[in-house]
């Protein structure tokens, strides 16, 4: 641990409001404006000052150039495009999670071999397509090219790009560990499901993306949605579809597994599936082909298997209990019943509670 | 913290511009590199350049600014550098060889500075060791007496770390007492001379007398105040006066400690970096550039010099102003003979080919600080040339406009910035103020009035100091008006 990270973690609790209360007063916000990608992000960061005898000072100061800030990418310009981050990233939002419920960190499984699968356009080239030109080196060669030939005349400098001054972007190999983890989330949107249990739902996911995300390099997620049909779906429409019908919870097992198989094969990936559903099956032997999916097919290839029964009123299904009668004692499931939002976190904390 | 040691290669390069920083006439204290990853030179620069700090959030929290903003790209630091005997310099790890070797010269350039310039005489060479038996000290107290007591106290010390003297460098040490002067035959009137009765009336004339008596009885009225003249160095003055507690009285003493070693970067800091500017250009471009690195460091070099609008880059107004006194000197330019030539051509064709430039650039490096500097050496067509000028914000955009171009005004804006470091004066005028030993400061109004909220807080945290009351007395919007802060609540008063 660098000599650094006391000073820092005591200025996040100052932050976030666990000491010094009375500091608060001073702390505000400093704004640092960054180019991602062509956009202009703002990246604002707690910063806090403490009280000194200064001058009242309207924006007055000295400068130097032609007074005319088109040259800057400053703040007001085009506020329409920032994209405003918030004081904490995920990153930071699963350890403060994971602080307060006390989760065990996970241990990824598999092998800690190097992947080189990723690339990134680090690299520069002699060759290659135009419109991957590097104008900033070409024009750098360009114009060494025109001074060391002794044809630069300073008071009318013109340089012209050559095909030789050319440089190219090129993609880099990265080296990447291969701890990847995919999620795939199985939700119930049978006629039972109501908006409020899909609210709980989709907290709850989040949660769960933070903290697992948090453990691997990459994470992936897969959506699948079912009544008595199951079928994958984006993440916008996971939370939005109003499905009715019954209820054939194999189905959407039988996805899981046809994608697992196809796309994820466990020696590469750390797999964990969450299953949220009311807990009322079709019938019993839709119920009984489930446990036996899950016993032969799913079990030995996920890290985890997680299942939330959200209730609505007055209802309560048997899928919790059938699962428990059948996996009390597999450390790779996890049961929790999440009745309303308090439940919330401890249903996190008996999903995650494992470590895996 | 410590990084790794030079490579072979680099050892080379530091031997080479070494030797030549020597013959150009630098002289300086062994010079130290480190190479150290971002991530050590982020932590580094969060704590000033020192392996080790005492320990508090606000180097974490420079830390956590630095660190966004290279994840960003906004900033990369190329090069820190310590005023310490040996002085200790960091490079980046992974740098191209060309930015260490100007890293390097820079280097040299702040070593040289802090060597000779006269404000950086009295500061402590073995900074590095003082800072890390500051942070033991601290360490020590935060586990007897507990974190947050001792971070409000550091907070309440931070809050008029700035409250030091920046003269009392050069004042020699005032004795511990003060002589007391031999009481006087309260019988004899003052002023009164040895006179024959009949000459006496016109030898001690009795106005005279009367006004000898006033100003005794003036003086007698001064010494009882204490302190006896106003005093600037209010973070000394309750080291030695406030009621405190041993560990206490350690603390505002290291953080005075601390403020004053820190003091002669905030003066200089304009000549400072236009002095390593300087030279790194000097001895790169006269002696280290292989052709090949030219473009490559020409371009590195106008990046550090760039301006950006509503900013001053001291790296740029320090070095343009070095050359223009190099030239100036070279060319005599200076002097009444000069200053009385009113010929546009006659100016322009000026050279006396003097040669006095380097010469006069070495002087300026060792007597002055930014804000002589530019008192002395701004001239309006190094103004003009510059293209300075003073900002304002415009009340309806809210926007920094450029106000004025004229010279007298931007000088007179750059030396405001300058003066105090831009800081408000305050003194302590009275520390038993209505008999009472409340404290009692005087800010020295300057056009520009006090941040009152701000000045209502460090009233607060002075009276944790002092225990006591603690008062200001400023001007807001043009009235005289007392602040006051008795621990619990704040109140003003207007004053006559």
């Amino acid at each position: 641990m660098s000599r650094i990270q006391p000073d820092l973690n005591r200025f996040r609790d100052i932050v976030r409001g666990r000491v010094r209360d009375e500091l608060r007063k001073h702390l505000g916000q400093q704004e640092l404006f960054g180019k991602r990608g062509g956009e202009i992000v703002s990246i604002p960061i707690p910063h806090l000052e403490l009280p000194h005898f200064a001058h009242d000072f309207g924006g007055r100061g000295v400068g130097q150039g032609d007074g005319d800030d088109s040259g800057g990418s400053k703040a007001g310009k085009d506020p329409g495009r920032h994209i405003l981050e918030a004081e904490f990233t995920v990153e930071e939002l699963a350890q403060l999670l994971g602080e307060a419920l006390d989760l065990p960190r996970i241990r990824p499984k598999g092998r800690d071999d190097i992947d080189s699968r990723s690339s990134r356009y680090t690299g520069v080239a002699n060759t290659g397509p135009e419109s991957l030109r590097h104008f900033r080196r070409s024009y750098r060669r360009a114009l060494q090219r025109v001074i060391a030939s002794g044809a630069y005349d300073p008071l009318r400098p013109s340089i012209v790009i050559e095909r030789g001054d050319k440089r190219y972007r090129i993609p880099r190999p990265r080296r990447e560990p291969r701890a990847n983890a995919v999620i795939v989330y199985v939700m119930d949107v049978s006629g039972s499901m109501g908006a409020e249990q899909k609210e709980l739902v989709r907290i709850e996911t989040f949660w769960l993306d933070a903290w697992i995300s948090r453990h691997y390099e990459g994470t992936r997620t897969v959506y699948i949605v079912h009544d008595a049909l199951a079928k994958e779906v984006d993440r916008d429409t996971f939370f939005r579809i109003r499905e009715s019908g019954g209820t054939v919870i194999s189905s959407a097992y039988e996805l899981a597994i046809r994608i697992i198989t196809d796309r994820f094969p466990v020696d590469d990936w750390n797999l964990y599936l969450f299953h949220f559903s009311d807990g009322e099956n079709y019938s019993r032997q839709d119920t009984e082909k489930c446990m036996q999916y899950l016993d032969k097919r799913l079990l030995p290839s996920l890290n985890l298997f997680g299942y939330g029964q959200v209730e609505s009123y007055g209802t309560s299904g048997d899928f919790y209990d059938a699962l428990d009668k059948h996996f009390k004692s597999d450390e790779r499931v996890a049961l929790s019943r999440i009745p309303d939002r308090e439940a919330i976190a401890a249903s996190i904390r008996s999903l995650l509670g494992r470590g895996r | 913290m410590r990084g790794r040691i030079l490579s072979v290669e680099l050892v080379r390069v530091q031997e080479r511009i070494e030797r030549i920083a020597a013959e150009q006439g630098l002289t300086f204290f062994p010079v130290v590199f480190e190479v150290v990853d971002y991530e050590q030179m982020n932590a580094l620069a969060a704590y000033s350049g020192f392996p080790t700090r005492y320990p508090h959030y606000r180097f974490g929290m420079e830390y956590l600014q630095l660190s966004k903003s290279y994840e960003y790209g906004l900033h990369k630091i190329y090069e820190m550098v310590i005023n310490n005997d040996p002085t200790y310099a960091y490079l980046l790890e992974g740098n191209a060889m060309l930015d260490q070797k100007l890293v390097m010269a820079h280097v040299y350039g702040h070593a040289d500075f802090f060597r000779n310039n006269m404000y950086f005489a009295h500061t402590n060479r073995r900074m590095v060791d003082a800072m890390a038996n500051h942070a033991t000290r601290v360490r020590r107290y935060q586990e007897r007496f507990g974190i947050e007591v001792v971070e409000k106290l550091i907070d309440a010390c931070l809050s008029v770390e700035d409250l030091i003297d920046p003269t009392a460098v050069f004042l020699p040490a005032a004795p511990r007492v003060e002589a007391v002067p031999a009481e006087p035959d309260p019988d004899e009137a003052p002023g009164r001379m040895p006179a024959k009765a009949y000459l006496d009336r016109y030898v001690n004339p009795p106005a005279y007398l009367e006004e000898q008596r006033k100003r005794v009885e003036e003086e007698k009225e001064h010494s009882r105040r204490f302190p006896a003249r106003p005093e600037r160095d209010v973070l000394g003055f309750l080291l030695a006066h406030a009621p405190l507690a041993n560990w206490e009285r350690d603390i505002v003493g290291l953080i005075r400690e601390e403020g004053y070693y820190f003091l002669p970067q905030r003066q200089s800091k304009v000549m400072n970096e236009g002095w390593a500017s300087y030279w790194h250009s000097k001895i790169m471009t006269t002696h280290v550039l292989t052709d090949a690195e030219i473009i490559d460091y020409a371009d590195h070099h106008s990046g550090t010099m760039a301006t950006q609008p509503g900013r001053l880059n001291p790296y740029k107004l320090g070095l343009e102003l070095f050359r223009d006194i190099e030239r100036r000197w070279d060319t005599g330019q200076f002097g009444p003979e000069w200053d009385a030539c009113e010929s546009m051509a006659g100016r322009a064709q000026w050279d006396r080919q003097l040669g006095l430039g380097r010469a006069k650039i070495f002087e300026v490096r060792r007597v002055h600080c930014d804000a002589t500097f530019l008192d002395e050496f701004l001239t309006p067509e190094f103004c003009q040339e510059q293209k300075l000028f003073a900002s304002s914000e415009d009340p309806k955009t809210q926007r920094p406009v450029v106000s004025t171009r004229s010279f007298d005004e931007v000088k007179q804006a750059l030396l405001f910035q300058m003066t105090n470091g831009g800081r408000p004066v305050i003194e302590i005028v009275d520390a038993n103020y209505a008999n009472r030993s409340e404290l009692l400061l005087h800010h020295c109004h300057a056009r520009v009035d006090l941040r009152q909220d701000w000045a209502r807080d460090v009233l607060a945290n002075l009276t944790l100091l002092w225990r006591r009351p603690v008062r200001i007395d400023t001007v807001r919007e043009g009235k005289p008006v007392r602040l006051s802060h008795d621990g619990t609540a704040a109140s003003e008063e207007a004053i006559a």
